[in-house]
């Protein structure tokens, strides 16, 4: 019996994703075809990019105290401030105008939000391929953890931990990262149990490649599109889940408001009409949390592959 | 089916021992558990007798056994601003709150189940698709905001249903229920409605990929060969084949209606466990909040008990195989 | 010459999908006479199992019945609204299929499931239909009947469950019984013991059997007529002793000669050569030319008629086997 004469390089058996720009082309392509989650983009995307603009075209900063007047408050939408600057979405009860109060707050539930995310599913990811790869008595101990955490609803567990850890944005997304992570431990679990037993991760051990590296390298990403689904819709529930915290009083501080806490503030004037102060930050809430339903559901269906329409 | 029930008991034992093993080495072992029982505004004489009462002097495992004991008998602690023990505060808001749950649950089921079965019978007509579509509103809408947008229109402008509290109650076997009065119900009907729209959603989803999957099988063929009515069809074969999966989730779900309330509670001022929860977590009430705990996973684990057992009622092949195995 | 139970004129289903439109069923003319079992033959995709479907008023949209009629004890069925179709199905006629496992509802007791197909139909007590149906599945072989009624079908075997079928088929005695292929599922053992429990049950009750399938082994032992099916179309029909000692269509000799026990021992098993052709692109003129070996140039261009022939038969070739003498149309 001869040794073979041809030299395998170490890192073939990636498996072939690497003909993966036509696919990924193809994947947008084909994203593009759904009407409305072209919408839900275009909608998202420009409410990215006026939250984060917002320092520079929002008609006033209403953080900065300096540029309030107390007798700008409470205007119905339409109405002029002292400053010359119109209040199309009226002011709260601090003269501040709701426009800009919403593009700021945006910004910091769209950071909550997005962070509190990337970080839980990180570290979900890397719990749950772990524990597929690892199996037996690994495997069941992190997957028992998983399963009592998921046991117990996400608001109260949040809830507790900010009354133990105070309030502060920090805080929050320490909160929404520990609520989340074990829903992706659990849906990464569930692709690489599927992608374990495919062919290239079993040439990647039979190249004694180390464990890590056949982990990471090599499972992980081909078990990230139904992790992307899962994270982008789980944007919204973050979001959402953010600021139903800071309208129960125990999210972000107020010197830095998100949606939901300028949502509390208002609170108390809808019943004697003032509804503005409320409903406009409520819709542009529900709006970012539709679109990013759209664009996550289109994706599910993009890179679902036995789903072709 | 008695093996089912015994397993079924001693897994429920072991969470509830679990979750108070946690709350005490929260309360307990990180921080200081006299700080967080006491009253900020106690004196040191107050102070000592806590830590006197509490055994916190003691060793660990002492305070443990001190801690359960008292909980067997159900003392929590007392709360700060009611100056009452935390368990009797607790149990006093209990009926409001299980009131809430059970009309929320009843809402979600009485819109949920007929409108899912409607879009899984004919996915492809408008109804279908606009019960599909409008289902994913009601998963991704937020709570409190669903719950604002009713108060604004029903309350303010239509002036229909009260924004706020509670309604009348009765007294039924020494509980004060709202669910004998019409003003109650008026006082139920917004905050069941918010609270039910999110398990509706859940549910019409259930519901409609569970009847096109079973609206497809043989045995529905079958039933249709000897030429049983439409009614009976749906209302029977489908039906009982489709609840399966529904009453998982809603089981499942129940636990986390109980939370939602929290949510829910606070928009609409109902005076139940969830808003005791927010009030004493800004009033740093807490003793109350451990009795909340500790209260809400006892809550959880018998109605998960209960949706065991009734999902091996509904399907026989569960209470077999547990028979067999 | 008696009446046929059920008379199928020129029945044609057609299937509207996105590819286009399938002719599933095209012109498929057959008849039953009370007490007698036609054997429907043919390959998977043949239109066996749609033909039945359509005696029982089954074909669901994107799918529909195209044309021609289908006749029981004299009445039209194609046409009638669902709700006298309903008062026949169960009643009159009757069907079971293939797959035991999946036919009786799981989660329903086998009483609940037997005393509604009476119901649906007549209005009897509680007690009286149970008795009956304990009474059916004694017939079919059922062992301690009240018992087994009250218990689930996940507790019974595959060959129990297509006798709790056939039972429940045969629960108000139909005119006409559509079988398809009921017995494939199950070991063979048990096949030939539900054939003949079929077969005894039929002749007892007088009910016509329909019995689709596509094992002529099957067709051999227990069928007096048999229609040989291909791409939808009736090739050719006759009775069993006919057909199968002198075929006229290629076809129908071909699947007799394949047929395992036929051929000698160490002779390679014959075969039809090629494959059965997709619905949707069925080549103009007769569908089996592809694979005939005495197909000429009309076989290709046009499709051939249905000759009767003489003995009860007909069949539809350009060039017959063998030696009836057709009848002068």
């Amino acid at each position: 019996m001869t040794t073979p004469s041809i030299k395998v390089a170490p890192e073939a058996a990636v498996k072939p994703a690497d003909k993966g720009e036509s696919l990924f082309k193809r994947h947008v392509a084909s994203f593009f075809q759904s009407w409305s989650a072209v919408v839900g983009l275009f909608v998202l995307v420009t409410l990215v990019i006026a939250a984060f603009t917002a320092p520079w075209f929002a008609p006033q900063n209403p953080y900065d105290l300096a540029t309030l007047s107390i007798m700008d408050n409470m205007l119905p939408p339409g109405e002029t401030l002292d400053t010359g600057v119109v209040a199309i979405l009226g002011t709260d009860e601090l003269g501040r105008d709701m426009f800009s109060a919403i593009l700021y707050g945006l910004r910091v539930s769209l950071i909550v939000g997005a962070s509190s995310v990337l970080f839980a599913a990180m570290i979900g990811a890397s719990v749950g391929v772990l524990a597929a790869y690892a199996g037996g008595r690994i495997e069941t101990f992190l997957m028992r953890v998983v399963d009592l955490q998921l046991s117990f609803p996400s608001i109260l567990v949040a809830l507790v931990l900010l009354a133990v850890f105070g309030r502060g944005v920090d805080k929050v997304v320490i909160a929404l990262i520990i609520v989340q992570w074990a829903y992706y431990a659990r849906t990464v679990r569930g692709s690489a149990l599927v992608e374990k037993r495919r062919e290239y991760i079993e040439a990647a051990r039979c190249l004694a490649l180390p464990k890590s590296r056949v982990v990471f390298r090599h499972l992980l990403p081909n078990c990230l599109p139904p992790l992307i689904v899962v994270a982008t819709v789980q944007i919204a529930n973050a979001i959402a889940l953010e600021s139903t915290l800071s309208f129960l009083g125990v999210g972000v501080p107020v010197t830095e408001p998100s949606l939901g806490m300028l949502i509390a503030n208002g609170y108390r004037y809808l019943l004697s009409g003032n509804y503005w102060i409320s409903t406009f930050p409520g819709v542009a809430l529900v709006i970012v949390i539709v679109a990013i339903n759209l664009v996550g559901d289109r994706l599910r269906d993009v890179l679902n592959p036995r789903l072709s329409r | 089916m008695l093996v089912y029930l015994i397993r079924r008991i001693g897994q429920s034992l072991l969470v509830v021992a679990v979750m108070a093993t946690l709350v005490f080495l929260a309360i307990f072992a990180v921080g200081d558990p006299v700080a967080i029982l006491a009253n900020p505004e106690a004196d040191q004489r107050e102070l000592d007798a806590i830590t006197a009462r509490l055994g916190l002097d003691r060793p660990m495992y002492e305070q443990f056994g001190i801690f359960v004991w008292n909980a067997l008998q159900g003392d929590l602690g007392r709360s700060f601003v009611y100056a009452e023990p935390a368990t009797q505060v607790i149990l006093q808001r209990l009926p409001a709150t299980l009131e809430l749950a059970f009309v929320g649950l009843l809402f979600s089921i009485l819109i949920g189940i007929p409108l899912g079965v409607i879009a899984g019978l004919k996915p492809d007509s408008f109804f279908g698709r606009s019960i599909m579509s409008t289902s994913i509103l009601g998963f991704s809408l937020p709570n409190f905001w669903v719950g604002l947008m009713l108060i604004l229109i029903f309350a303010v402008q239509l002036r229909w249903l009260p924004a706020s509290g509670r309604g009348e109650t009765v007294n039924v076997l020494g509980v004060q229920l709202a669910l004998f009065t019409a003003n109650g119900w008026a006082h139920l009907i917004l905050p069941a409605i918010t609270l039910a729209l999110y398990k509706a959603a859940l549910v019409i989803r259930i519901a409609q990929a569970g009847t096109r999957d079973v609206i497809l099988q043989d045995y529905i063929r079958f039933a249709r060969a000897k030429g049983l009515s439409y009614r009976r069809i749906v209302g029977v074969h489908v039906l009982k084949n489709m609840m399966i999966p529904v009453v998982t989730v809603l089981g499942l779900e129940l636990g986390s209606m109980i939370a939602f309330a929290v949510v829910t509670e606070t928009v609409f001022a109902y005076p139940g466990m969830g808003k005791l929860l927010i009030d004493s977590i800004n009033r740093l009430d807490r003793p109350v909040i451990v009795a909340y705990l500790m209260m809400t996973v006892i809550i959880f684990v018998v109605i998960n008990l209960v949706v065991d057992l009734l999902y091996a009622a509904i399907d026989p092949r569960v209470r077999l195989s547990e028979a067999k195995g | 010459m008696t009446a046929p139970v059920l008379d199928v004129k020129d029945l044609s289903v057609t299937f509207h999908t996105r590819e286009g439109v399938v002719t599933a069923v095209n012109e498929v003319s057959f008849a039953v006479k009370a007490g007698e079992v036609l054997g429907l033959v043919g390959e998977s995709g043949s239109g066996k199992s749609v033909t039945g479907l359509a005696v029982l008023g089954l074909i669901d949209p994107p799918g529909l019945i195209a044309g021609g009629s289908i006749k029981l004890n004299g009445r039209e069925l194609v046409g009638l609204p669902e709700k006298d179709l309903r008062k026949i199905r169960g009643k009159e006629v009757a069907m079971i299929f293939q797959d035991p496992m999946t036919t009786l509802n799981p989660v329903l007791r086998i009483d609940t499931q037997m005393i509604e197909a009476i119901r649906a139909h007549e209005k009897i007590s509680e007690k009286a239909a149970r008795a009956r149906a304990a009474e059916a599945l004694e017939k079919v072989g059922i062992a301690a009947p009240e018992e087994r009624l009250k218990a689930y079908p996940n507790q019974f075997s595959g060959g129990m469950r297509q006798r709790v079928a056939i039972a429940t088929a045969l629960l108000n005695r139909p005119a006409v019984l559509v079988a398809d292929e009921p017995t494939t599922a199950l070991d063979v053992t048990i096949q030939a013991q539900i054939l003949s429990e079929v077969q005894n049950l039929c002749a007892e009750t007088g009910t016509a059997l329909v019995w689709i399938t596509h094992d002529l082994s099957v067709i051999a032992g227990l069928a007096d007529r048999v229609a040989v099916m291909y791409a939808g179309r009736i090739v050719e029909e006759g009775s069993v002793p006919q057909v199968l000692e002198a075929p006229i269509h290629h076809y129908a000799a071909g699947l007799i000669g394949s047929v395992p026990s036929r051929n000698k021992r160490g002779v390679p098993l014959a075969q039809i050569q090629g494959m059965t052709p997709s619905l949707a692109n069925l080549p103009p003129g007769c569908p089996f030319a592809p694979r005939c070996g005495a197909a000429t140039d009309i076989c290709r261009r046009v499709m051939p008629e249905a000759t009767p022939y003489e003995g009860d038969r007909a069949a539809r070739c350009h060039h017959p086997l063998s030696s009836p003498t057709p009848i002068a149309a």
